[in-house]
Protein backbone atom coordinates (compact mmCIF):
# COMPACT_ATOMS: atom_id res chain seq x y z
CA UNK A 1 0.00 0.00 0.00
CA UNK A 2 1.33 3.43 -0.92
CA UNK A 3 2.14 6.10 1.64
CA UNK A 4 -0.54 8.44 2.98
CA UNK A 5 -1.02 11.77 1.19
CA UNK A 6 -1.56 14.01 4.20
CA UNK A 7 -1.91 17.22 2.23
CA UNK A 8 -4.84 15.79 0.23
CA UNK A 9 -6.32 13.95 3.21
CA UNK A 10 -6.36 16.98 5.47
CA UNK A 11 -7.76 19.25 2.75
CA UNK A 12 -10.61 16.79 2.09
CA UNK A 13 -11.27 16.29 5.79
CA UNK A 14 -11.50 19.98 6.63
CA UNK A 15 -13.59 20.72 3.54
CA UNK A 16 -16.05 18.08 4.76
CA UNK A 17 -16.05 19.83 8.14
CA UNK A 18 -16.94 23.14 6.51
CA UNK A 19 -13.48 24.76 6.49
CA UNK A 20 -12.97 25.97 2.93
CA UNK A 21 -9.69 27.83 3.41
CA UNK A 22 -7.11 25.05 3.35
CA UNK A 23 -3.71 25.43 5.01
CA UNK A 24 -1.02 26.45 2.55
CA UNK A 25 1.84 24.03 3.08
CA UNK A 26 5.30 25.44 2.56
CA UNK A 27 6.65 24.81 -0.93
CA UNK A 28 9.97 25.75 -2.52
CA UNK A 29 11.55 25.02 -5.88
CA UNK A 30 15.09 25.50 -4.60
CA UNK A 31 16.53 23.46 -1.75
CA UNK A 32 19.76 24.49 0.00
CA UNK A 33 22.38 21.77 0.45
CA UNK A 34 25.45 21.82 2.69
CA UNK A 35 28.05 19.12 2.14
CA UNK A 36 29.51 17.10 4.99
CA UNK A 37 32.99 18.55 5.42
CA UNK A 38 34.62 15.99 7.72
CA UNK A 39 34.21 12.38 8.82
CA UNK A 40 31.24 11.63 11.07
CA UNK A 41 33.65 10.44 13.75
CA UNK A 42 34.89 14.03 14.00
CA UNK A 43 31.41 15.60 14.03
CA UNK A 44 29.42 17.19 16.83
CA UNK A 45 25.69 16.46 16.37
CA UNK A 46 22.51 18.11 17.57
CA UNK A 47 18.88 17.07 17.44
CA UNK A 48 15.96 19.40 16.65
CA UNK A 49 12.38 18.26 17.15
CA UNK A 50 8.75 19.34 17.10
CA UNK A 51 7.77 16.41 19.29
CA UNK A 52 7.03 18.78 22.18
CA UNK A 53 9.45 16.83 24.34
CA UNK A 54 9.90 18.18 27.86
CA UNK A 55 11.73 17.45 31.09
CA UNK A 56 9.50 16.02 33.79
CA UNK A 57 8.83 18.50 36.53
CA UNK A 58 6.51 18.41 39.50
CA UNK A 59 5.44 21.91 38.65
CA UNK A 60 4.73 22.61 34.97
CA UNK A 61 5.25 26.33 35.50
CA UNK A 62 8.83 25.60 36.44
CA UNK A 63 9.63 23.54 33.38
CA UNK A 64 13.42 24.14 33.23
CA UNK A 65 13.41 24.16 29.43
CA UNK A 66 11.38 27.36 29.45
CA UNK A 67 14.02 29.47 31.17
CA UNK A 68 15.63 30.27 27.85
CA UNK A 69 12.64 30.21 25.52
CA UNK A 70 13.11 32.44 22.47
CA UNK A 71 10.26 32.56 19.96
CA UNK A 72 9.15 28.92 19.85
CA UNK A 73 12.63 27.52 20.52
CA UNK A 74 13.74 25.83 23.75
CA UNK A 75 16.66 23.56 24.59
CA UNK A 76 17.24 20.34 26.49
CA UNK A 77 20.68 19.20 27.75
CA UNK A 78 21.79 16.29 25.58
CA UNK A 79 22.96 14.33 28.62
CA UNK A 80 19.44 14.29 30.09
CA UNK A 81 18.38 10.85 31.23
CA UNK A 82 15.70 9.62 28.84
CA UNK A 83 13.56 8.58 31.81
CA UNK A 84 13.23 12.27 32.70
CA UNK A 85 11.75 13.15 29.30
CA UNK A 86 8.22 12.87 27.98
CA UNK A 87 6.14 14.39 25.17
CA UNK A 88 3.12 16.67 25.49
CA UNK A 89 2.43 16.43 21.76
CA UNK A 90 -1.23 15.81 20.91
CA UNK A 91 -0.92 15.75 17.12
CA UNK A 92 0.01 12.17 16.30
CA UNK A 93 -1.91 9.08 15.26
CA UNK A 94 -3.14 7.98 18.65
CA UNK A 95 -5.27 5.23 17.12
CA UNK A 96 -2.27 3.48 15.61
CA UNK A 97 0.57 4.23 18.00
CA UNK A 98 1.74 6.03 21.14
CA UNK A 99 4.50 8.38 22.31
CA UNK A 100 5.45 6.28 25.36
CA UNK A 101 9.00 5.68 24.13
CA UNK A 102 10.85 9.00 23.78
CA UNK A 103 13.49 7.34 21.62
CA UNK A 104 10.94 6.64 18.91
CA UNK A 105 10.75 10.38 18.13
CA UNK A 106 13.64 11.97 20.09
CA UNK A 107 16.38 9.32 19.81
CA UNK A 108 18.59 10.62 22.60
CA UNK A 109 19.68 7.18 23.88
CA UNK A 110 20.40 5.90 20.36
CA UNK A 111 22.60 8.96 19.72
CA UNK A 112 24.41 8.51 23.03
CA UNK A 113 25.07 4.90 21.96
CA UNK A 114 26.44 6.02 18.58
CA UNK A 115 28.86 8.40 20.30
CA UNK A 116 29.95 5.61 22.69
CA UNK A 117 30.55 3.38 19.65
CA UNK A 118 32.78 6.04 18.08
CA UNK A 119 30.50 6.63 15.09
CA UNK A 120 30.15 10.30 16.13
CA UNK A 121 32.61 12.49 17.99
CA UNK A 122 30.12 14.09 20.35
CA UNK A 123 26.65 15.38 21.01
CA UNK A 124 26.18 19.13 21.28
CA UNK A 125 25.56 20.32 24.83
CA UNK A 126 21.98 21.17 23.86
CA UNK A 127 19.27 19.53 21.80
CA UNK A 128 16.39 21.75 20.69
CA UNK A 129 12.63 21.79 20.58
CA UNK A 130 10.53 24.03 18.36
CA UNK A 131 6.86 24.46 19.13
CA UNK A 132 4.74 24.15 16.04
CA UNK A 133 3.20 27.46 15.08
CA UNK A 134 0.98 28.48 12.25
CA UNK A 135 3.11 31.30 10.98
CA UNK A 136 5.71 30.23 8.43
CA UNK A 137 7.02 33.79 8.49
CA UNK A 138 7.63 33.60 12.21
CA UNK A 139 9.37 30.25 11.79
CA UNK A 140 11.62 31.75 9.13
CA UNK A 141 12.31 35.07 10.85
CA UNK A 142 12.52 34.07 14.52
CA UNK A 143 12.76 30.34 15.15
CA UNK A 144 15.13 29.24 12.37
CA UNK A 145 17.74 31.95 13.14
CA UNK A 146 17.48 31.13 16.85
CA UNK A 147 18.18 27.42 16.24
CA UNK A 148 21.13 28.39 14.01
CA UNK A 149 22.48 30.72 16.71
CA UNK A 150 22.35 27.97 19.33
CA UNK A 151 23.97 25.50 16.93
CA UNK A 152 26.85 27.91 16.32
CA UNK A 153 27.28 28.57 20.03
CA UNK A 154 27.58 24.79 20.56
CA UNK A 155 29.91 24.32 17.55
CA UNK A 156 27.50 21.92 15.85
CA UNK A 157 28.67 20.19 12.66
CA UNK A 158 25.49 18.23 11.77
CA UNK A 159 21.83 18.32 12.81
CA UNK A 160 19.07 15.71 12.79
CA UNK A 161 15.41 16.77 12.66
CA UNK A 162 12.40 14.85 13.98
CA UNK A 163 8.92 16.19 13.30
CA UNK A 164 6.04 14.31 14.93
CA UNK B 1 10.35 21.92 10.88
CA UNK B 2 11.55 21.68 7.28
CA UNK B 3 11.94 25.47 7.23
CA UNK B 4 14.40 25.35 10.12
CA UNK B 5 16.40 22.54 8.50
CA UNK B 6 16.58 24.53 5.26
CA UNK B 7 17.91 27.55 7.17
CA UNK B 8 20.72 25.47 8.71
CA UNK B 9 21.62 24.03 5.30
CA UNK B 10 21.74 27.52 3.78
CA UNK B 11 24.18 28.46 6.53
CA UNK B 12 26.52 25.51 6.04
CA UNK B 13 25.24 22.91 8.52
CA UNK B 14 24.28 19.58 6.89
CA UNK B 15 20.96 18.15 8.13
CA UNK B 16 18.84 15.03 7.87
CA UNK B 17 15.07 15.03 8.38
CA UNK B 18 13.28 11.94 9.71
CA UNK B 19 9.58 11.71 8.98
CA UNK B 20 6.40 9.79 8.28
CA UNK B 21 4.52 12.46 6.26
CA UNK B 22 6.44 12.07 3.01
CA UNK B 23 4.29 14.40 0.92
CA UNK B 24 4.50 17.31 3.37
CA UNK B 25 8.28 17.12 3.70
CA UNK B 26 8.94 16.62 -0.01
CA UNK B 27 6.47 19.37 -0.90
CA UNK B 28 8.55 21.79 1.16
CA UNK B 29 11.85 20.33 0.01
CA UNK B 30 14.75 19.38 2.31
CA UNK B 31 18.33 18.34 1.68
CA UNK B 32 18.16 14.77 3.05
CA UNK B 33 15.14 12.79 4.22
CA UNK B 34 14.79 9.39 5.92
CA UNK B 35 11.20 8.29 5.34
CA UNK B 36 9.46 5.61 7.42
CA UNK B 37 6.02 4.49 6.27
CA UNK B 38 4.61 4.57 9.81
CA UNK B 39 1.68 6.35 11.46
CA UNK B 40 2.51 9.88 12.63
CA UNK B 41 4.36 9.83 15.92
CA UNK B 42 7.42 7.59 15.67
CA UNK B 43 9.70 8.83 12.86
CA UNK B 44 12.72 7.09 14.48
CA UNK B 45 11.17 3.63 14.81
CA UNK B 46 8.63 1.54 16.61
CA UNK B 47 8.28 2.33 20.34
CA UNK B 48 10.58 0.17 22.50
CA UNK B 49 12.26 -1.39 19.45
CA UNK B 50 15.80 -0.16 20.14
CA UNK B 51 17.29 -2.26 17.36
CA UNK B 52 15.01 -0.72 14.71
CA UNK B 53 15.61 2.78 16.10
CA UNK B 54 19.38 2.34 15.93
CA UNK B 55 19.14 1.17 12.33
CA UNK B 56 16.95 4.12 11.33
CA UNK B 57 19.19 6.68 13.05
CA UNK B 58 22.25 5.02 11.45
CA UNK B 59 20.60 5.37 8.02
CA UNK B 60 20.46 9.13 8.61
CA UNK B 61 24.16 9.24 9.41
CA UNK B 62 24.94 7.16 6.32
CA UNK B 63 22.89 9.60 4.26
CA UNK B 64 25.10 12.47 5.43
CA UNK B 65 28.03 10.66 3.84
CA UNK B 66 26.34 9.49 0.65
CA UNK B 67 23.88 12.20 -0.46
CA UNK B 68 25.29 14.26 -3.30
CA UNK B 69 22.40 16.64 -3.90
CA UNK B 70 19.32 18.08 -2.19
CA UNK B 71 15.94 16.26 -2.13
CA UNK B 72 17.68 12.94 -1.47
CA UNK B 73 15.06 10.66 0.11
CA UNK B 74 15.70 7.15 1.42
CA UNK B 75 12.95 4.89 2.72
CA UNK B 76 13.60 2.65 5.72
CA UNK B 77 13.00 -1.08 5.03
CA UNK B 78 10.62 -1.56 7.96
CA UNK B 79 6.89 -2.22 7.87
CA UNK B 80 4.57 -1.08 10.65
CA UNK B 81 4.27 -4.23 12.81
CA UNK B 82 0.47 -4.35 12.95
CA UNK B 83 0.03 -3.82 9.20
CA UNK B 84 -1.24 -0.98 7.03
CA UNK B 85 -4.88 -0.85 8.13
CA UNK B 86 -4.23 2.44 9.96
CA UNK B 87 -3.78 4.18 6.59
CA UNK B 88 -7.43 3.78 5.64
CA UNK B 89 -8.64 5.52 8.76
CA UNK B 90 -6.32 8.52 9.00
CA UNK B 91 -8.28 11.79 9.01
CA UNK B 92 -11.72 10.23 8.75
CA UNK B 93 -14.80 11.05 10.79
CA UNK B 94 -14.35 7.67 12.43
CA UNK B 95 -10.87 8.65 13.58
CA UNK B 96 -10.54 12.45 13.59
CA UNK B 97 -6.93 13.46 14.07
CA UNK B 98 -7.53 15.33 17.28
CA UNK B 99 -10.73 15.51 19.30
CA UNK B 100 -12.14 16.57 22.63
CA UNK B 101 -10.00 18.93 24.70
CA UNK B 102 -7.04 18.52 22.39
CA UNK B 103 -9.22 19.74 19.50
CA UNK B 104 -10.34 22.73 21.56
CA UNK B 105 -6.73 23.65 22.35
CA UNK B 106 -5.82 23.30 18.67
CA UNK B 107 -8.66 25.58 17.57
CA UNK B 108 -7.73 28.06 20.29
CA UNK B 109 -4.18 28.15 18.89
CA UNK B 110 -5.48 28.74 15.38
CA UNK B 111 -7.78 31.53 16.59
CA UNK B 112 -4.91 33.20 18.46
CA UNK B 113 -2.78 33.08 15.33
CA UNK B 114 -5.56 34.57 13.21
CA UNK B 115 -6.03 37.37 15.71
CA UNK B 116 -2.30 38.14 15.92
CA UNK B 117 -2.07 38.04 12.14
CA UNK B 118 -4.99 40.47 11.81
CA UNK B 119 -3.16 42.78 14.22
CA UNK B 120 0.03 42.49 12.19
CA UNK B 121 1.92 40.89 15.07
CA UNK B 122 3.03 37.69 13.34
Amino acid sequence: MSYVRYIDKTREYYLSEGYDNPYKWAHFDDVPFAELKKPLSECCLTLVSTSDVAIRSEDDDKDPTHNFLVGSVYSIPSDTNVADLYSRQEHYDKYATNLDDVNSYFPITRLQELVAAGKLKSLAARFHGVYTNYSQRRTLEVDAPEVLKRCREDKVDIALFTPV
Amino acid sequence: MSLVARHLEANGIPTVMFGCARDIIENCGVARFVFSDFPLGNPCGEPFNADMQLKIVSMALDLLETAKEPRTTVQTPFKWPSGDAWKDKVFTKEQPFVEGEAYDRWMEGKATYKKLKAEGKV
